[in-house]
């Protein structure tokens, strides 16, 4: 384990376990994510990698171990503002839901409102700010079940970084995405992290693309196996156990 | 339409009923899209076993049934997350049971069956001053929750589970709408009949989704569509002579239809 848990860490995960009945999902995992990262989480079907995301996130309550956000506990934590998150499922908009994408993206602005959380004057310009760094502006008034669903995760993507967050989850942001929207997408990811110093975890099943764009790499299997720099998790022979040899790895320098 | 609106039981069907279609309406949208548009349907049967009770009981039968109505409104919202049941599976189980309790309170003391009767079938024709305030009195603050909740409504319907990574009290949320919901059917049934107020939260709404390009729009068009059904299904029933209720349902029907089509026509093109 190359990374350890740190004071001055965005998201700091403890001794974190979880179990869906008697079948354990998560054992013991400890690490931290610090600001300015990009972090790519990887694993097998069913290692834990959604399931420790939302238990980051307070969506799910861990069976034992402590997640903090920016030094507060999960559960007292209330700037959910600085979050920004792109849940697995966001290209399987339901077609017939009449939202328009510049709806979608007011919702991210919910988190940093109080009761009642009435959009204002000045909300409609971080909408269209946040519309143009995704690039979808000519199609800010369509709406959201007629985009493909690389242009939807762009929206998605609006609507997670409309607050300015500190922080940028994603959970297999790309699934149904075409290769050329892919690549696209994971440039833009990049242009979040380097230019606007928004850090980035990204839940992911191709290495190839997280050799090329991710800086650290957690690596889980039930048990976080791996957390490092990219260049030594393609050195890594745990994680070439994991992966059981299927991908081949290209590691590409930053 | 002047010479209709002459009368005064055609002035309150038409003011009660255009307060309840909007209500009805609005809610539509969130129900539709939520997948629960047969919850309408389902605490109808459930206000029968609540006015059951109450007459059984000797309490005032709508206050009983508001009240049974809404915890059986929670009820399905709390069996799909607990349970993990779709909607409408929740509703059919919360459905047969006000029913079975409602025909089983009837059994048990068959004198009150009349008063029952009157409490679920409301005739909008035969709407009183006071059904008139109760109309208005529940659209406004129908209108009051959904203005003050509308942005955590649509993100909760839209993505419930990002809304929740928001701040926001996803299953506070969802109660709120299901006693609005509850409360909405059992005064609407009273007032204009349940017939009506299950058909006014599913078709009007149905058919302003079929052309809405934002949400706001479908709950605007889904309000007009109702408004439109009303005036002209109270239109057809006074000159025509017919039941009002049937004559409202079957002209959004058509509205959804003409709308249906206008859309197929749109993506054809």
């Amino acid at each position: 384990m190359a990374l350890n848990v740190d004071k001055k860490s965005l998201v700091s995960v403890e001794g974190v376990s979880f179990s869906y009945g008697t079948t354990p999902v998560l054992i013991d995992v400890t690490f931290s994510i610090m600001p300015d990262d990009f972090l790519a989480i990887i694993g097998p079907n069913g290692s834990g990698k959604t399931t420790l995301l939302k238990i980051i996130l307070g969506i799910l309550q861990p069976s034992s171990g402590v997640v903090q956000l920016m030094g507060e506990d999960v559960k007292h934590f209330s700037h959910w503002e600085r979050l920004g998150y792109v849940p697995q499922k966001a290209t399987h908009v339901d077609p017939f839901f009449p939202a328009s994408v510049r709806e979608v993206v007011a919702m991210g602005l919910l988190s940093q409102k109080r009761f009642p959380r009435l959009l204002k004057h000045k909300d409609e310009k971080a909408i269209d700010e946040a519309i143009e760094k995704v690039n979808m502006r000519r199609l800010k008034n369509r709406r959201i079940g007629e985009l493909s669903g690389g242009e939807q995760q762009r929206v998605f993507i609006a609507r997670a970084i409309v607050n300015n967050p500190a922080i940028l989850f994603l959970d297999e942001p790309t699934t149904g995405v075409d290769a050329e929207g892919q690549a696209r997408f994971y440039d833009m990811l990049d242009e979040l992290n380097k230019t606007y110093g928004i850090t980035i975890v990204l839940i992911t099943h191709d290495i190839s693309v997280i050799t090329k764009h991710a800086r650290k790499v957690a690596c889980l299997n039930q048990r976080l196996v791996f957390h490092g720099t990219h260049e030594e998790f393609c050195n890594s022979a745990v994680v070439q156990e994991i992966l059981r040899g299927d991908h081949h790895l290209v590691c590409h320098r930053h | 339409m002047e010479a209709m609106l002459t009368y005064n039981f055609m002035q309150r069907a038409m003011l009660a009923g255009l307060f309840i279609a909007l209500s009805c309406s609005i809610l539509g949208i969130f129900l539709i899209l939520r997948r629960d548009a047969m919850i309408g349907h389902g605490l109808a049967h459930v206000t029968f076993g609540g006015v059951a009770l109450g007459l059984f009981l000797k309490i005032t039968p709508l206050l009983v049934a508001v009240a049974v109505a809404a915890l059986c409104a929670i009820g399905v919202v709390e069996l799909k997350k607990k349970a993990s049941l779709y909607g409408d599976t929740a509703i059919g189980i919360f459905s047969s049971i006000g029913m079975a309790t409602g025909v089983v309170l009837a059994s048990l003391a068959s004198s009150f069956n009349v008063d029952l009767l009157g409490y679920l079938f409301g005739n909008i024709l035969a709407i009183e001053k006071a059904e008139v305030l109760i109309a208005i009195i529940l659209t406004i603050v129908v209108l009051l929750v959904i203005v003050l909740f509308y942005q955590e409504l649509l993100y909760i319907t839209f993505d419930p589970e990002s809304a929740k990574t928001s701040g926001i009290h996803v299953a506070r949320l969802d109660s709120v709408l299901a006693i609005l919901v509850a409360v909405t059917v059992v005064l609407g049934m009273k007032v204009v009949g349940l017939l009506l107020v299950a058909a006014l939260l599913v078709i009007p709404s149905a058919a302003g989704l079929q052309l809405a390009g934002s949400f706001r729009q479908a709950v605007l068009f889904s309000c007009l569509i109702a408004a439109g059904s009303l005036v002209s299904g109270l239109f057809m029933a006074f000159y025509w002579d017919l039941p009002a209720s049937g004559t409202i349902i079957l002209s959004s029907f058509v509205i959804f239809v003409i709308l249906f089509c206008v859309r197929l026509m749109k993506r054809r093109r």
